[in-house]
């Protein structure tokens, strides 16, 4: 075999000082039988034997949300249990993936308890297959009548099962059902905030 | 009127002694793959099944069910009888070694002293290497059955292995035998047992080693798992299988290993032997219920290092394992074997 030529020295920058020569030199007997190199790599899994597992039991334990997650969206009421939502069309106009739709009506005498303006949405969807959880519609509205939530989409058969309409969007009324209205507000969820300061 | 002269109850006693053994190998077995499972998710900080009944315990029963359940496929191209011949082939040939393995010594029950080996024959090694020859049929035809070419170079590749390292198995253990003197499993536990001899490790730690490694190589498990390497041969040797076959292919790897730990166990660690305890002080019964529980506990042992090394080493490169085979395994083996009779030779001479 012909002998390999000087390395020529390539005087290239290195961008870090971590660069190792590569050895070339050819492996002993020792080395030959794999055994050392084998018996290291066994002291590295057994000492995994002791180390934490990093796992969450799912269904069980959750892993909290950051304070900041953009979830799933809620329909905003007001103390009194009104709609907030003026259908102004807003969220739609931010929305740069073109997910919300929505139907104006006028609220007509005798609605005061149902809607806080004269005009609201009669149909208000949002299809949470187009939906990038961005929250420009939440930043557009200037009702303060949609944000995101700490939730997800669920999964679902069909297309349609994730065009969310009023009845999946709308928080529940905070004068008959407080307790679910307590809920959706997520106040006194664990989050990650809570759980690492 | 005597028909021949048997001992009918010593044939009943043989029977029932090897329904027992097959059983609880299969039922080891069984579990041996759940012990797989959560070895291999505790050494990567999983961990590991935990869902079927109280932390995962009846996981293997899941996993048995959800193999016999599954459709059965032959293919339209494959030797119909010797497609199913090769599983059940490497089934019987895995649960064959058990029959000269000494569980322990002998119990008294019902006036009689039984031993718990199944046979006590006078060859029983070279039994156990021919029945563990027997094994690679199983793969061979399996692999060649199916007329799938990864198959057969996957049969191909494990009759190879197989062969390279039964000799330096074989040459192993003829340093073991040289010290012993007897082919008998036995007679060589026996030995191991008697005070002021230690365990044939202490004389033959080389030996071990390469038999361990042989062991490994013999059981198609990691870093020797050429037969079965997914990313060059698909699935290996049982590709073509589903349903239970796949299944006795799965599982005759397990039975295999437990067979081989016993093996070790009784050729290297002392078999039943119980370390700093002399067992002739006990009474003979409680002797052979910890002497089955010692072996049970030591191949237990073995069986843990088998699934460290298997979540540890990757697997070799065909030349590397021939290399390591040919090349390095013979000649250490012969080596000792020299090494072993000259220190005989001189002992004796003196």
């Amino acid at each position: 075999m012909q002998a390999r030529p000087a390395e020529r020295k390539i005087n290239m920058q290195a961008l870090t000082n971590r660069s190792k020569e590569v050895s070339r030199k050819p492996i002993s007997f020792l080395e030959s039988l794999y055994l050392p190199a084998i018996f290291k790599g066994m002291a590295i899994t057994f000492s995994h034997m002791f180390k934490k597992q990093p796992t969450i039991q799912y269904p069980e334990q959750k892993r909290p949300f950051s304070p900041v997650f953009r979830g799933l969206h809620v329909l905003n009421r007001d103390e009194e249990g009104r709609e907030r939502c003026t259908a102004c069309g807003l969220c739609a106009v931010a929305c740069p993936a073109e997910a919300i739709t929505m139907e104006a009506a006028e609220r007509l005498p005798g609605e005061e308890n149902k809607y806080r303006e004269e005009k609201y949405a009669a149909r208000y969807e949002i299809n949470m297959l187009r939906c990038i959880f961005c929250g420009l519609c939440e930043e557009a509205c200037p009702k303060d009548a949609i944000y995101l939530s700490e939730t997800f989409a669920p999964a679902n058969f069909t297309r349609k099962g994730f065009i969310y309409g009023k009845n999946d969007l709308l928080i529940p009324d905070p004068k008959t059902e407080p307790e679910a209205y307590a809920k959706a507000l997520g106040k006194g969820e664990k989050t990650t905030a809570s759980t690492t300061n | 009127m005597t028909l021949l002269a048997i001992d009918w109850i010593l044939l009943i006693e043989k029977l029932i002694l090897i329904a027992i053994i097959v059983f609880a190998s299969l039922g080891i077995a069984l579990y041996t793959t759940f012990a797989e499972r959560k070895v291999a998710a505790i050494l990567q900080d999983r961990p590991g099944p935990n869902r079927a009944g109280p932390f995962g315990l009846l996981q293997p029963f899941a996993d048995g069910l959800k193999l016999i359940m599954k459709e059965e496929v032959i293919p339209n191209t494959a030797n119909k009888f010797l497609f199913v011949l090769g599983p059940g082939l490497a089934m019987t040939a895995a649960l064959m070694t058990c029959a000269v393995i000494p569980w322990s010594s002998q119990v008294h029950l019902f006036n009689r002293t039984i031993d718990l080996q199944v046979a006590d024959i006078n060859i029983g090694i070279l039994y156990v290497f021919g029945v563990v020859s027997m094994g690679v049929y199983g793969i061979m035809i399996g692999g060649w059955a199916s007329n799938n070419k990864f198959s057969l170079m996957a049969a191909l590749r494990g009759a190879s292995q197989a062969i390279s390292y039964e000799l330096a198995m074989g040459l192993s253990l003829i340093a073991v035998l040289m010290i012993s003197g007897s082919l008998s499993l036995k007679t060589i536990v026996d030995q191991q047992m008697a005070p002021g001899h230690l365990w044939n490790v202490a004389y033959q730690p080389l030996g071990f080693l390469i038999f361990f490694i042989c062991a490994l190589a013999e059981c198609n498990r990691t870093p020797f798992d050429l037969p079965e390497a997914e990313n060059e041969l698909n699935f290996g040797y049982h590709q073509e299988y589903s349903s239970m076959k796949l299944g006795f292919y799965l599982f005759s790897e397990y039975v295999n290993m437990i067979m081989s730990s016993a093996i070790m166990a009784s050729l290297f660690f002392g078999g039943f032997d119980i370390p700093f305890l002399d067992e002739s002080t006990l009474a003979p019964n409680l002797a052979a219920g910890l002497g089955v529980l010692a072996l049970l506990v030591k191949i237990a042992i073995f069986i843990f290092v088998f699934m460290w090394i298997r979540w540890t080493v990757p697997r070799f490169r065909y030349d590397q394992l021939m290399n390591l085979g040919w090349k390095k395994m013979i000649p250490l083996a012969l080596v000792n074997m020299l090494i072993t009779g000259a220190v005989i030779l001189w002992l004796q001479g003196k």
